[in-house]
């Protein structure tokens, strides 16, 4: 009986273009990818249907985090000089007085979470050892004393004095509570600022709601 | 594998006797070590990828009046106040409240929508008739209609009574705040307020709250 040869079949597949497909799609990420700056806390914001774009630059960010403690950062990438001014204005403010060394540390500084008499213990420190999640948040709630005013009124004098338009941003954390929220409010009022953006992350409108409805329609939503 | 072959086999000719065939080297790289970094690389680059930037929602605020003169009086017939509460919990009530507090609703946050809807539609019911109000504040708002390409820019005045005031309680989330805020962007109501909670009201919230002792 004559056996039948099955031919022998290579098991090698020719993975070339698999492997092709793969450094595509990897270049791709390595493109797309935007590292997050680094945050001082972690903030889960609440969703919102708005669509607008975040302002990058010239703009002051108040945190507030779970523990309800509020932080205050500048957001000035650009023009880093605004960093020293800033504190320095708030020194006169306050009647603190700052080292060279500290001004260059503020810079690095991510976010200050800490009442003024201890900033410049802060401003010590080495700003890898900042820790944000160690430090008590800015004093907000006492009406007379809100520290954040002061912040707020140094940057928006920095920012008027280089006849620059400054936006006022606030991230909260979803499960902190309303009344510090007020209260950074009411230190924006403080300082007769009625219009800021609550940083949010992107939602859907509902199907079949006035919005949505609106947006099939093509009438423009502000 | 991956591999580059760029012609190993015998490709050679003869060159003759005596002369000594050089021996070849196979040109296969063996490139599964790159394939492999390749694809932890990959990896990598989708976990940390944030496709989503973070966006900003415009919240305006009226400066505080200290005369109350000053302040714009809200029509009873067109108010909505929605309070916010602990645990997600939403209150509600229609014009003023009562002495007894008898309009004085509990809801959920589907329910709300629902009833800011319902509340919206009767409002604009009311004034069904008058297109030609001769307000300006009404011609502007039907002007702004017509520039979004509104096809029912005449209904555009229609709803100008409708008021939402929006009270969070001391226990309410800051979730709970920018959700009800987005809740009048989703309903497209044009009037609205964030005021500070009145004591009375926030004593009907804690009663409530009592009858249900497991809100957190």
């Amino acid at each position: 009986m004559p056996s039948v040869k099955i031919p022998r079949k290579s098991t090698d597949t020719d993975m070339t273009p698999f492997v092709d497909i793969a450094f595509l799609i990897l270049s791709f990420f390595i493109m797309a990818t935007k590292f997050k700056p680094p945050e001082p806390v972690e903030i889960k914001t609440p969703g919102s249907v708005s669509s607008k774009e975040l302002p990058p630059d010239d703009a002051i960010l108040m945190t507030i985090d779970t523990a309800n403690r509020v932080y205050f950062t500048v957001l000035a990438e650009k023009d880093k000089s605004i960093f020293d001014d800033v504190l320095k204005k708030v020194g006169t403010i306050r009647s603190l007085t700052f080292t060279n060394d500290q001004i260059a540390t503020y810079r690095k500084t991510y976010a200050v979470g800490v009442p003024f008499s201890q900033l410049n213990s802060l401003l010590d420190m080495d700003p890898e050892n900042q820790n944000p999640g160690t430090q008590p948040g800015i004093p907000v709630m006492d009406s007379v004393d809100n520290q954040l005013v002061s912040w707020i009124q140094a940057a928006k004098q920095v920012y008027a004095e280089r006849q620059r338009k400054l936006k006022y941003l606030i991230k909260g954390d979803g499960e902190s509570k309303y009344p510090t929220f007020e209260a950074v409010i009411s230190a924006l009022k403080k300082n007769d600022e009625f219009k800021f953006n609550l940083v949010t992350a992107l939602e859907d409108a509902p199907t079949g709601s006035a919005m949505d409805k609106a947006i099939r329609k093509g009438i423009k939503i502000e | 594998m991956a591999s580059i072959d760029s012609g190993g086999g015998d490709g050679g000719h003869k060159k003759g006797p005596g002369v000594k065939k050089a021996k070849k080297l196979s040109t296969r790289v063996d490139m599964t070590p790159m394939v492999d970094l390749g694809f932890l690389l990959i990896t990598f680059f989708v976990f940390t990828a944030t496709m989503s930037s973070p966006k900003a929602m415009d919240l305006r605020m009226p400066k505080d009046v200290k005369d109350s003169t000053q302040q714009n009086e809200a029509k009873e017939s067109g108010a909505l106040t929605i309070m916010l509460g602990k645990g997600n919990q939403v209150y509600y009530y229609e014009g003023k409240l009562d002495e007894s507090a008898s309009n004085f609703k509990s809801a959920t946050w589907k329910e709300i929508r629902d009833e800011i809807i319902d509340k919206k539609k009767r409002v604009m019911e009311k004034h069904q008739h008058d297109y030609n109000y001769p307000e300006s504040e009404c011609k502007k708002r039907q002007q702004k209609a017509k520039e979004d390409k509104n096809p029912d820019w005449q209904d555009a005045c229609l709803d100008r009574d409708f008021v939402v005031i929006i009270k969070p309680s001391q226990d309410a989330t800051y979730k709970n705040t920018v959700d009800i805020l987005d809740e009048m962007k989703i309903n497209q109501v044009k009037t609205y307020a964030m005021v500070k909670i009145f004591p009375q009201e926030y004593e009907l919230i804690q009663a409530t709250e009592k009858n249900n002792p497991n809100l957190k």
